[in-house]
């Protein structure tokens, strides 16, 4: 009975680590089909912002969830590398649309809503 | 907030030794005790109990978590489109939070939400600009973010 048990937390244990990353391996394919697809830097960033923080935390849960189940390591390194990812990618984000933008790059749109360069170009005028 | 947390931490320091073992268990045991003690003698501490806060700190957590599943969601259904349609633009959000630190979370957290990316803060602090997929919903893209976010930010914060 005991040995029941055990087989079967075992299998649900590998089944919830294959499904962790076989979707974080998922989101990190369509992040990247998107950066092909989507129109301009500012649209790419947002696939990969996106997809990769989602992709790269469920891939470290799973890695995390295996080393302890099969080893019985609790790995501080992948939770902080979690953290970081999470830290660091939507500031990366941020700061390579802003380059983009001071770099002239037009974002595409329809009606041509760019809140920001009309906010430049107000601040221009006030100090002419 | 963090007058509580030291006399929390000496709480579990003395309770490790009294009862003379020194080691983890014992500690969260006073831990724990401190907190039910704390809770106890909550109206002759100054400011509310801090653990409120803790809790107010885990619900953005998990907002934000809520969030990002949902914005992977739409970047996901987008990509495998066969015709992507969207209409992006970049809009600027008026922000009445203040400090710095503040702002920056704000900022990243709108980053990992459905539809939006933050570009630039204004030189004055006093508006957010974003770049959004669909231009179209501004009015209530704006709503939602200062809802949910401004609100939970604020409510940690203050």
């Amino acid at each position: 009975m005991l040995l029941l048990i055990e087989t079967w937390t075992e299998i649900i244990s590998n089944i919830i680590i294959a499904i962790l990353l076989l979707s974080g391996s998922f989101f990190l394919l369509s992040g990247s089909i998107g950066v092909i697809r989507f129109p301009d830097v500012y649209t790419r960033l947002h696939a990969t912002t996106k997809g990769a923080t989602l992709g790269i935390s469920g891939l470290l849960i799973g890695a995390f969830l295996f080393m302890y189940t099969q080893y019985g390591i609790i790995s501080g390194k992948l939770l902080l590398a979690i953290v970081f990812t999470l830290l660091t990618s939507p500031v990366a984000g941020h700061m390579i649309s802003r380059a983009a933008h001071k770099a002239g790059v037009k974002p595409v749109t329809k009606n041509r809503t760019d809140e920001y360069e009309k906010a430049i170009q107000r601040e221009k005028q006030h100090q002419k | 907030m963090t007058f509580q947390i030291v006399i929390n931490l000496i709480i579990a320091v003395m309770w490790m030794l009294l009862s003379e073992s020194y080691t983890v268990p014992s500690f969260i045991t006073g831990y724990l005790l401190g907190i039910l003690l704390l809770l106890l003698l909550n109206r002759f501490i100054p400011d509310t109990f801090y653990l409120k806060r803790v809790f107010k700190i885990c619900r953005l957590i998990l907002l934000f978590i809520k969030e990002l599943v949902l914005s992977n969601y739409d970047i996901v259904k987008l990509v495998y489109a066969r015709k992507p349609e969207f209409e992006p633009g970049i809009f600027a959000l008026p922000i009445e939070l203040k400090s710095n630190w503040e702002i920056t979370l704000l900022a990243n957290l709108v980053s990992l939400t459905p539809g939006t990316l933050s570009v630039a803060v204004a030189h004055d602090n006093t508006h957010l600009y974003i770049h959004a997929m669909n231009i179209d919903d501004i009015n209530e893209e704006i709503h939602s973010i200062k809802s949910t976010f401004e609100k939970a930010i604020m409510e940690v914060t203050r």
